[in-house]
């Protein structure tokens, strides 16, 4: 046996779907800008993804902003500048955390969703019956979806990032013996507009991602349930992969110095 | 009409196949404006992937569709967008929109794809229900509610509702009880007659193909083995057909079974 030939094999199937995923995005994001506009699908779209993963994120940034405050002031009660437990709480949020764990959050939500949904219109031939209606699948299924995900996540990012600072502040002032106002005014003096803006423009970028693998893997889903629920992992799993990518290489071009 | 002429649909040399398997070897078949065409082939001969490639919902590897003497092949945008809008489908299992009611299922065609008002789309969707035999009551149901020959009629009532020019059947009867099967066959017979229009069904089911049908083409191994009016299946002289349409297991047409 030629230990090549399967070497060989998998690298083709790889640069094959690199292929289709990059001939899928273009011909989605063309799509976005030609008539028609099914605005009825993105609304909807947009409660689904946007307005109903709300309560998901919001549970998660809370505790996630309760732990980094209790971390921070461990780490930071050995050197005895716990005062600093604010501002890097509301630092790590709003670039790191916020949209990191909106992202993925709603990656496990939505894009499993969107695969599930698409891939059992494509095994039950729904998809095919768009088309023989005059109606073209990428514009009615694909574009409000990406849309609405894109407008949506970084809006989630911006509950998150409120509602993160608020579970360190909780913790802070319950648990830790920090004084309210002081906390809040340390907060807000040390934030800038650069923090939230960098953590808003990955939340674009992941909202991007999210629709995108679940759109692509739930159209090329085939062969009945144990497609769609292979899609639906491939969905989940491949945004979560290129949310913490992306998130690295967004976060080395963002915060160059 | 201008393309009076031209058939209704050709297709010339059409070949397709996935990756080493070759499912479509050279198809020529035309369709004349008017006529009932119904493909008969076992499983996997690819019949529906000729009525895909037709609608491009897959493109031929060679050979070219003209669909009334404009070719099709690789059209694209608006004259993909005005060749679908003479088309109308019945699709193996009604393939239904599930997330939406009856009525906008069947006046989807006409609400998205021909932007007609949802008030004047619904009256429309429940004039075509009750063209095949369906009550307003069933109009506000979703699809997951009715039975299979329900389904199934709903879905007859979108293919016809934006009142096409050619509509294919896919399985039209498959996994309906004999009874339901033949209503829907009468359906089929009758809206046809009442539309004039032109259709192309693929099936196996024989009682079917020989009600709904003017004509048959048999598909084996991705060609055309024969073609050729009703009435003049029994008398073929093609071992292949005769096998196929009397349902036996010996003959030429070798099954694969895997070992």
């Amino acid at each position: 046996m030629n230990i090549f030939a399967p070497i060989g094999r998998v690298f083709l199937a790889f640069l094959a779907e690199t292929g289709r995923l990059s001939l899928f995005t273009f011909s989605a994001v063309t799509h976005i800008v030609r008539a028609p506009i099914y605005w009825r699908m993105m609304w909807q779209q947009t409660l689904r993804i946007g307005y109903f993963s709300l309560p998901v994120v919001g549970l998660t940034a809370f505790f996630t902003g309760g732990a980094l405050a209790l971390q921070i002031y461990v780490g930071s009660n050995r050197f005895g500048v716990e005062s600093v437990v604010p501002n890097i709480v509301v630092l790590g949020i709003t670039r790191e955390l916020g949209p990191v764990i909106a992202g993925l959050m709603v990656a496990g939500r939505v894009a499993a969703a969107i695969a599930a949904e698409l891939g059992t219109m494509r095994v039950t031939e729904q998809i095919d019956a768009l088309t023989t209606l005059s109606t073209n699948p990428m514009k009615y299924l694909v574009v409000p979806r990406l849309v609405a995900s894109v407008i949506t996540l970084p809006l989630l990012v911006l509950v998150a990032d409120a509602i993160g600072v608020f579970g360190g502040y909780v913790v802070s002032t319950q648990s830790l013996g920090f004084n309210g106002a002081t906390y809040i005014k340390n907060t807000v003096d040390f934030v800038t507009n650069g923090d939230v803006s960098s953590g808003v423009i990955k939340a674009a970028v992941f909202g991007f991602v999210i629709a995108l693998m679940g759109c692509y893997n739930g159209f090329h889903s085939r062969g009945g349930a144990q497609g769609v629920g292979a899609a639906t992992t491939n969905a989940v799993v491949s945004s979560s992969i290129l949310i913490l990518a992306a998130n690295y290489f967004l976060t080395s071009v963002l915060f160059q110095r | 009409m201008a393309a009076g002429k031209s058939p209704k649909i050709e297709l010339r040399g059409v070949k397709k196949r996935f990756g080493p398997k070759v499912v479509l070897d050279g198809i020529d078949l035309t369709l004349d404006a008017g006529s009932s065409l119904v493909i008969i082939g076992g499983s996997g001969t690819g019949k529906s992937v000729t009525i895909k490639c037709i609608l491009g919902i897959l493109t031929p590897d060679e050979g070219r569709i003209f669909v009334d003497g404009i070719d099709v092949t690789h059209a694209r945008g608006r004259t993909r967008d005005a060749m679908l809008k003479k088309f109308g489908m019945l699709f193996q299992a009604a393939a239904l929109f599930d997330s939406l009611p009856v009525w906008e299922n069947v006046a989807f065609g006409l609400i998205q794809g021909r932007g007609v008002g949802r008030k004047k789309a619904r009256e429309i969707a429940i004039e075509k229900l009750a063209k095949v035999g369906l009550g307003a009551d069933v109009a506000q149901l979703s699809p997951a509610e009715l039975s299979g020959g329900m389904q199934k009629r709903v879905g007859l009532a979108r293919a016809i509702a934006a009142d096409p020019e050619i509509i294919f059947f896919d399985e039209p009867t498959t996994g309906l009880d004999p009874i339901m099967a033949d209503v829907i066959n009468d359906l089929i017979v009758s809206t046809v007659k009442d539309l004039g229009v032109t259709t192309l069904s693929i099936t196996h089911d024989m009682a079917s193909a020989r009600k709904i049908s003017s004509r048959i083409a048999m598909l084996y191994a991705g060609k055309i083995i024969w073609d050729g009016p009703t009435s003049q299946i029994d008398q073929s002289g093609n071992p292949y057909v005769d096998q196929f349409i009397h349902g036996r297991a010996e003959g030429p047409i070798k099954m694969e079974v895997r070992r």
